[in-house]
Formats: structure tokens, sequence, C-alpha cells
């Protein structure tokens, strides 16, 4: 193992031991609630960033995948009582399967017009699902919690550390794309798509394959949210503001390495849980929107460009 | 140190000591709640957190309960489902308050049922819709007059059946709410043998009414109900007006949203003639209770300021009666334990400026009070006609009757 | 209950939707059509013009019309201030400009609608007019009046906007600022000028659009994000930078919209409306009449 990935990795297990001994020691439950929605926002904008960032392909349609994941979840509830690694699990299954389609039917779109294409699609399935009656349709559907396991002693903490699983998982496998001959390639891809097939990258199974890994996390990281809010309804699931938000995030961040994304989620996914319980008001959005503004005019490269060249795309971590 | 100096300390000390004492006796009550108040829900929920706040002020002009003030602890959930949980987690646990009142709505409020009812937290709802149905929570009371679900079609449908109406159009917003309601309105008109001849949602972000009012037209109903949202209502009457139902249609409206609100009622004027629609509270000889006039004085000068609705009939007072029913059981139990408290609610009749309200089993008002209203005689561009009476004539229930209803919807349009 | 009146209405009345939903996306179809700049904020000015019109008619009892065409000077300044931050703060830096823009304008977005909160409330708003609320019979077919105005007022937009966009000299120059932006600058015109004047003029027809936003229905701080879909569906589907094709895309949409509402299941009209567009973009990702 080289170096890099021993920090990696000591990193990785000191966070699920801290998360973990968190879950044990702390009595209070807020901090796990909004805790929650912090790292459910790393998950889905490291996972966008992989075909956002790495790929170039912007992607409008997170909360597709985030709802899909959501009412995956829901329908396994419903139908099986099925335990919450299952709901995580078939998540992945079916965002990769959107992801596959999504790549599928874009093939030969690029920027803005994939964009579009992706929000087309989160308004096609959010009408499905409105008018799938099994699931709740329209009118929401309350979902109850089964008893925690051990050695939680309560569902939330233990979604906090499931979460926390995912965000490992998320960032393990980006940075191992980012790493990879597919972060090349799909960097490649990103700089001038026909230079890049002309060169011999396979740039049509990498597009593929980024849509497929994406959606597949951006759906698992929506799964557990069903059981969080124990509640589903269309319009909270599919909300446009996942989509506004993990970009936001990622490109506050900066998107040409899984710590940009990282950074953006923690950053602005704190300030909001902030904002919320002080200012509380509609400020909450405008602060959101200057945020944006002078970040992207201001820090064009996210947070990341900020901290010199270690962070610069291709380079190693 | 010299002994005076330590006197002097020692002094300083005690008086601090007596002062903190003396604080943490009266340590104010905190009512924790979050409500919209941006996004779809947040006009409502401005309001209806203006009528907390009234009677906020009041309580603690009066001495405030068992002697302590009361303080209003408030967070923005933002109109979403997804922003609750933590919000109340945070009322729970961080800011450790003494009492919860519900969101506005069905959607925020849906999330929290479980997890105030794990904590055997006493919670007011506040216009809800059967959030409380599948959960089951004995510590549940809605301060929404809605009664038994079915009790809100029934009262429209009724009122068509009796003018001679036999064949139902049911049109409701594809959302939430207005999907529950139209789910009642089939019940109710199956139990009536009502024939329902168009039964349509249309989707949330429908821009133009002209076409979906032709088909209802088409299927020449004699009661079109109608279980709409804000910016729709508004869209719908205009297009019922431009192309027309038909000349068969007794009656019409029902559970439209935001015909409630000032702001709409002046936009949309005469356009409301004729309509018949639910609404909770309106100012018919039949509607004021102890404390109601005084209440809406307070109201409509502190509503300009606080841009929110000017009228307020819809959800303020209804804010300030779950105030006064926590008054009531605070004050007559002198205790602020949740299950003394919630069986005090449970067992009494509670008086409000909203009038005396009764709760059944699971926690809604045992007996239905929605009203069923039809706009009468309104004119263009006027805000301050609604306040008088005769413009929302009650027709249902029974018992806050203030008129009858005119049929068919054509002539009671040019009424 | 399939009728042949039924479905002659729905065409009509489609058609007049689509009108007016060619009348919203005009703008887009410039700024974001010809010009390449990911204007997510399009609907939030859009939303913009339509409380300024509110404002002028209810204060100054002015028809709503005449009040968006005075606030279309107002929106070309505003058009030329946007496109001059967009072009120094991102497309001169080049490389990514259109994904750090689309945050941009989100971010814009997001602070117009507060903007308009603090100042209006979140209570939605509507004109009065002679025109609103009425209709036209033609035999049994009712046709409301303020779908009429706006039928008017997009097929006089598109029609004046192709009109100067092929026969003027300003007009041409911003077809070929969009085709070759190079050889544009060797012929010593300056792309940049251009652009922005093309922008203001985008920008500006929000003014008009805006009115007729208001006009059709009631407006509130948030509608702006229903038409973030639609507008770049229309454009999209159109084929960029076509003003012809924006409003065929549109009418298309405004028909398939109304025979699915009128006589389908209502509520899967936005699901009809995106697939039509996801079919277009994957059998001739250009779009419809595309360059």
């Amino acid at each position: 193992m080289q170096r890099s990935s021993i920090v990696f990795w000591t990193g990785a297990l000191l966070f699920l031991a801290v998360v973990f001994a968190m879950t044990q020691l702390l009595r209070n439950e807020y901090p796990f609630f909004a805790g929650y929605v912090i790292l459910q926002f790393v998950v889905l904008s490291v996972a966008w960033t992989i075909l956002g960032g790495y790929a170039g392909y912007v992607n409008f349609g997170t909360n597709a995948f985030f709802g899909v994941g959501v009412y995956t979840a829901v329908l396994l509830v419903q139908a099986y009582k099925a335990p919450l690694g299952v709901q995580i699990a078939a998540a992945a299954v079916v965002g990769s399967l959107l992801g596959l389609g999504v790549g599928l039917l874009t093939l030969r779109m690029r920027g803005i017009f994939f964009s579009i294409a992706t929000i087309a699609l989160a308004i096609v399935i959010e009408t499905t699902v409105t008018n799938w009656r099994f699931v709740g349709g329209a009118a929401g559907i309350q979902l109850q919690r089964p008893p925690v396991t051990a050695p939680f002693d309560s569902y939330v903490k233990m979604l906090f550390f499931v979460q926390a699983l995912l965000v490992v998982l998320a960032v393990a496998i980006t940075r191992f794309i980012q790493n990879s001959r597919i972060g090349r390639g799909l960097h490649a891809l990103r700089d001038d798509e026909l230079a890049a097939e002309c060169t011999g990258v396979p740039t049509l199974r990498l597009k593929l394959l980024a849509c497929v890994i994406s959606g597949a996390l951006i759906s698992a990281g929506g799964a557990p949210a069903a059981m969080y809010v124990q509640y589903a309804n269309p319009d909270s699931a599919f909300n446009l503001n996942y989509s506004v938000s993990v970009l936001a995030m990622s490109l506050i961040g900066g998107t040409s390495h899984w710590i940009g994304p990282i950074l953006g989620a923690v950053l602005l996914g704190t300030t909001q849980q902030f904002l919320t319980v002080t200012i509380s008001s509609e400020i909450n959005v405008l602060v959101l929107g200057v945020m944006l503004v002078v970040f992207v005019v201001a820090a064009p490269k996210g947070i990341i460009g900020l901290f010199g060249k270690s962070f610069r795309s291709g380079g190693r971590a | 140190m010299n002994r005076r100096r330590v006197i002097g300390w020692a002094v300083a000390g005690i008086a601090l000591g007596l002062m903190s004492v003396a604080s943490a006796e009266e340590p104010p009550i905190k009512i924790g709640m979050s409500m919209p108040q941006t996004g779809g829900l947040a006009g409502g929920g401005k309001a209806s957190l203006l009528g907390i706040e009234i009677w906020r002020d009041d309580i603690n002009a009066k001495g405030g309960l068992l002697g302590r003030k009361v303080e209003l602890v408030v967070y923005d959930d933002k109109s979403s489902a997804s922003e609750t949980p933590a919000l109340y987690a945070k009322l729970l646990d961080v800011d450790k308050v003494d009492l919860l009142f519900a969101p506005y709505a069905t959607v925020p409020t849906a999330p929290i049922m479980p997890l105030v009812k794990q904590r055997g937290m006493l919670l007011m709802g506040n216009f809800s819709f059967q959030v409380n149905s599948k959960v089951h929570h004995d510590m549940w009371f809605n301060n929404a007059p809605w009664g038994p679900a079915d009790s809100w079609a029934t009262g429209f449908l009724t009122l068509g059946q009796k003018a001679g109406g036999k064949t139902v159009a049911i049109l409701s917003a594809d959302q939430e709410f207005a999907q529950n309601i139209a789910t009642t309105a089939r019940d109710v008109a199956k139990k009536l043998n009502l024939q329902v001849v168009f039964d349509q949602a249309y989707p949330p972000s429908t821009a133009e009414f002209s076409s979906i009012i032709r088909a209802v037209n088409a299927a020449k109903p004699d009661i079109v109900f109608v279980a709409s949202y804000p910016p729709d209502s508004a869209g719908i009457l205009r297009a019922v007006n431009e192309i027309g139902v038909g000349d068969n249609v007794k009656i019409l409206g029902g559970a439209m949203v935001g015909l409630q609100f000032g702001a709409v009622m002046e936009n949309m004027g005469s356009l409301l003639n004729g309509v018949v629609n639910f609404n909770t509270w309106l100012p018919e000889p039949s509607m004021y209770f102890d404390g109601t006039k005084a209440f809406f004085e307070k109201y409509s000068k502190r509503a300009v300021q606080a841009k929110v609705d000017p009228l307020g009939y819809y959800l303020a007072p209804y804010g300030y009666a779950m105030g006064q029913m926590i008054e009531e059981a605070v004050n007559a139990t002198k205790s602020l334990d949740q299950k003394t408290l919630a069986k005090y609610l449970r067992e009494n009749t509670h008086k409000t400026i909203v009038g005396p309200i009764t709760f059944a089993e699971d926690g809604e008002w045992k007996e239905s009070a929605t009203l069923e209203a039809q706009f009468r005689g309104v004119k263009d561009k006027n805000m301050d006609q609604f306040r008088s009476a005769g413009k929302q004539v009650i027709l249902f229930p029974d018992r806050l009757k203030t008129g009858d209803l005119i049929t068919p919807f054509e002539d009671a349009r040019n009424k | 209950m399939f009728s042949i009146d039924l479905l002659r209405d729905a065409v009509v009345l489609g058609v007049l939707l689509g009108c007016f939903y060619a009348a919203v996306s005009i703008g887009l179809s410039i700024s974001f059509g010809l010009l390449d700049v990911p204007h997510v904020a399009h609907p939030a000015f859009l939303v913009l013009a339509s409380y300024g019109v509110y404002l002028l008619n209810d204060s100054y009892d002015i028809d709503p019309l005449l009040a968006g065409l005075l606030l279309t000077p107002l929106f070309f300044l505003l058009g030329l201030v946007t496109y001059r931050l967009y072009h120094e703060t991102f497309e001169k830096r080049g490389s990514d400009a259109a994904v750090r823009g689309i945050a941009f304008f989100f971010g814009v977005a997001f602070i117009i609608e507060v903007l308009i909160i603090l100042q209006f409330g979140v209570d939605q708003r509507s004109v009065t007019a002679s025109y609103i609320g009425k209709a036209w019979r033609f035999g049994d077919l009712r046709i409301p009046i303020r779908q009429l105005v706006a039928f008017a007022v997009a097929i006089g937009l598109t029609v004046l906007l192709a009109a100067y966009l092929s026969k003027t000299f300003m007009g041409r120059a911003i077809r070929a600022v969009a085709q070759d932006e190079e050889g544009l600058r060797l012929m010593g015109a300056n792309p940049v000028r251009i652009k922005q004047v093309a922008f203001g003029i985008a920008t500006a027809v929000l003014g008009i659009a805006g009115a007729l936003l208001i006009i059709v229905a009631p407006v509130e701080p948030t509608l702006d994000r229903v038409y973030i879909g639609r507008t770049f569906c229309v454009v999209v589907m159109a084929g960029l930078g076509s003003i012809s094709g924006t409003l065929i895309a549109s009418i298309i949409l405004g028909v398939a919209e109304s025979i699915v509402l009128t006589m389908f299941g209502a509520s899967w009209a936005p699901a009809i409306s995106f697939a039509l567009l996801l079919g277009v973009l994957a059998v001739r990702p250009q779009g419809l009449l595309g360059r």
C-alpha cells in the first residue's frame, strides 16, 4: 500500500471511530439529526463530483437520483418491511440502473444539453411517483421505524453511523477513480472529448461508468432519508433544492479533487443548519445566494483552489 | 488581602448568589415550534405565527403562566418535511422547551409525529390533516376545526345534493392535502349515492386551467368539488369565469385553499361571487365569541407591519386559540406535566376565541366546525368589504348557519 | 369521453398556451441559445418583471401590457450590467465558465427571490385589466381574452425579433457572434459589445413577458423555479438560438399539455411534455431547428 493510502484509510477509520464513539457517549440527539443531514450532503456532493467534476457533465437531476433512493426504500418497506441495509443496497442498484439509463439516453448530448435532459428526467420520474398510489402518491406516506438494533440506543444515531459509513464508501470510491486510469480518462474527456476519443480513450464506456457509479452513490445516500424523515412525499423527495445545494457545495469546495466536495458540503451544510436555528427566515436563502455568487466569482477553483497546488487536478493524495 | 476586602467580596458573592437564585426561580416557560416562513406554506405560516405571538403578548401582559413569562422558540422549516425532524430534536434536546406546538400544515408535521410520541410530549397540532391516524399519539390535539376526516366533503356534497345535484365532478391538485380531501370526497359521494362523472388530479405546476375546465364542462356535472392550492385556486376560478362550467352546475367550490387569504380575495374580487368554499372563521354574527373582536383589532394593526395577510381569518385566530387551550390547561392543573395537561385537554371543553373546543379520541375536534360559505355581492379591488358580514354567508354546519344556498351557480354569480 | 369538440378546444387552447410559453422563453433563446450564457436566473428576472408590472398596475392603474413596455428600458440596462458582470468574471477567465455560470445565476435567482419576498411578502399578486376574466365566444368555443393577448404578443415578439436578427446590421452581427466570434473580431468588430447588446435585448423582452406572466396567472416570489425547467426545455427543444423554432417547440409543448389535461389523465401532463423533450433530444440532440 502506498503511503497516501495508509494515511487515507487511517483517517477514515479514525473518522468512523469518532462517529461511533459519539453515538455511544452523547445523549443529546440533536447533533445526530443535524449531523446526519451534513453527512448526507457529503455523500451526495462527492458522488456528484465523479460526473460533474471529473467528467464535466453537470447533472441537474441530483433530485431524481435522491428521490429514487428514497422511494426505493419506501417501496421495500411497504412491500416487504425490508431492513435498512437492504433498502440502501437496493437503492444503489436502482440508482445505478437509472444512471445507466441516463448515460445511454444522453450518449450524444454534451454540456448544457445533458443538464437539461437530467432536469427533464427528474420531472418525468417525479410525476410517475406522484401517480403511484402504492408508495403514497401525491398524498405522501408515513413510515414506521422498526426497533433499533444494538449497539445503538436510538434510530437516528444508527442512521448517523450508517450515513458515515456511506461517506467513507463514497469517498473511497471517488478517490480510487481519481487516482486510477478511469480518473485520467474522465479528465481527458472533460478537457476535450473529441481529442480524448482520438487518442484511444474509451470515452463512451467511461462516461457510462461515471453515470452508473455517481447515480448508485447518490441513490444510496438518499435511501436512509425515508427512515430519517419517516415520511415521504414527492415534493420533498424530488425537491430541486437537492440539485442546487449539491451543485453549490461541489463548486464551493472545488471539483478537481475529492476533498473539495467534502469541504463544500461541510461548510455549506453546517452554515445552513446553523442559520436555520439562528436567523431562521428568508435571510437564510439570501445567504445561500450570496455565498454562491461570492464563491464562484472570487474562488473559481473552489476552496481547494485557494490552497496551493497540492490539490489541483491530477495530483495524488 | 485585608479583612475589609474579604468581607466586600463575600457580600458581593452572596448578592450575586441571591440574584441568580431569584432568576432561577423564574425562568420563562418555553414553547417550541417550527413554522413555514419561506417556501410554499409561508403565507399561512406567518399569519398563524402572528396569532400565536399575539397570545404570547396577551398572556405575558397578564403576568404569564404559573407566574412565569411565556417565551416562544420558533424556527423556519422552509415548508419542507425534511427540515422538521432536526428542528424538533433541537427544540427538545438543546432548547429544552417545556411545551411543543406543531408547524402549520400537514407536510412539515407528519415527520415529527413519531419523535414526539416517542418522547412522550404533548403536541398541539396546527391545521394538519389526519397526521395522527397512523401514529395514534394520545397526546396530540389539533387546533383545526376539521373534526372527522370526511366532514369536509360531507358538508359540501350534502349542500349540493339538497340543491338537486345527482352527479359530481372532482378536480384536485396532485398534492398531499388535496389528494387526501379528494379521497374522502369519493367516499362521501358513494355514501350519498352521487355519481362521480369526472375525477382528475391536475399537476401542481399547471400554468393555465382553461383546458381542464373545458373537460369538466364536457362531463356536465351538477356538483363541482374542487380541492386546490393557493396559486391554482385563482387560476381555476378565472378559467371557470371565462370558459364556464355549464348551466346545470348547482354548486362549485368545496376545498379551495387560498380563497381565505385577503390578498387573493382582493385580487379575485367579483370572480368569487357564487363560489361555495370552506373556511374556518368569518366575520358573521354566529362566529363571535369571548375575545374574538379584541383579537382581530390587535391582529389587523400588527399584520400591516409584519407583511402578512391583513384579514387573517383562516389561521391566526386558531393560533391564538391553541395558546388559550394551553393557558386554560396549565392554569387549571397548575402543572407543566405533559400527561396531566393532555388528560385535562382530552376531558374538558375549552373556551376559545373560535368557540368551544372538545376533542375526540384521536385528538381531532369531536364535532366538525369546518364552514362552507358562499361568496356574495363581492366587488372588485376592495379588501375592507370582507371585514363586514354578509360577504361570505355560512351555509354549513347548521348550528353556525347565517343563510341559505343560492343556486344554480350561474345565478349565484350574478348576485 | 372522447369527442371531436373537446379535441378541437384542447388544440386551440393548447396553441394559445404554447404561445404564452414562447413569450416567456424567447429571451432565453437569445441569451442562452445564441450567446451560450447559462442564464438560470432568466425566470427569476421574469418574475421580477411581473412584480414591477404589479407595482405599476396597483399604484398607478397602468395597463399591465403598457407597464411591461415601460419596464423594457430598465430591463435592457439590467441586461447590460448582468452580461458585463458575467463576462468579466467568467467568460474572460475561460475554462469551465458554463458550470460556474450556472451556480452564479442560481445565486442571483435566490437573491432576487428574497428581495421580492422582503419587499412584497410571500402572498401571491395579480393585476387587473379590462381583458382579464373575460372570454370571446366562437359558437360554443370560448377563449379567454388574456390568452389571446398572450398569443398576439408572442407572435408579435417572434416576428419582430426574427426580423431584427435577420434584417438589421446589429441583428446580423449578433447572429455572427454566435457562430464565429473570432471571425467577427478579425473584422474589427467588438464581440463583447455585440453580445452585451444582445443580452440587453433578451432581458428587455422580459419586461413584456413578465407582464404576460402576471396577466395569465397570479405570481408569487418562488414561481421562477417552475419556469426553469419549462423555459430551458423550450429553448433546447427548439434548437439553440432559433427564434421560430422557439415558437414551434412552445406550441408543440402547449398542445401536448392541453390535450393531456383535457383528454387523458391530467396528472400526467408534466411527464408527457418532458418525455417529449427527452425523445426529441435523444433523436435530434441539436433540437428541432438546431444550427
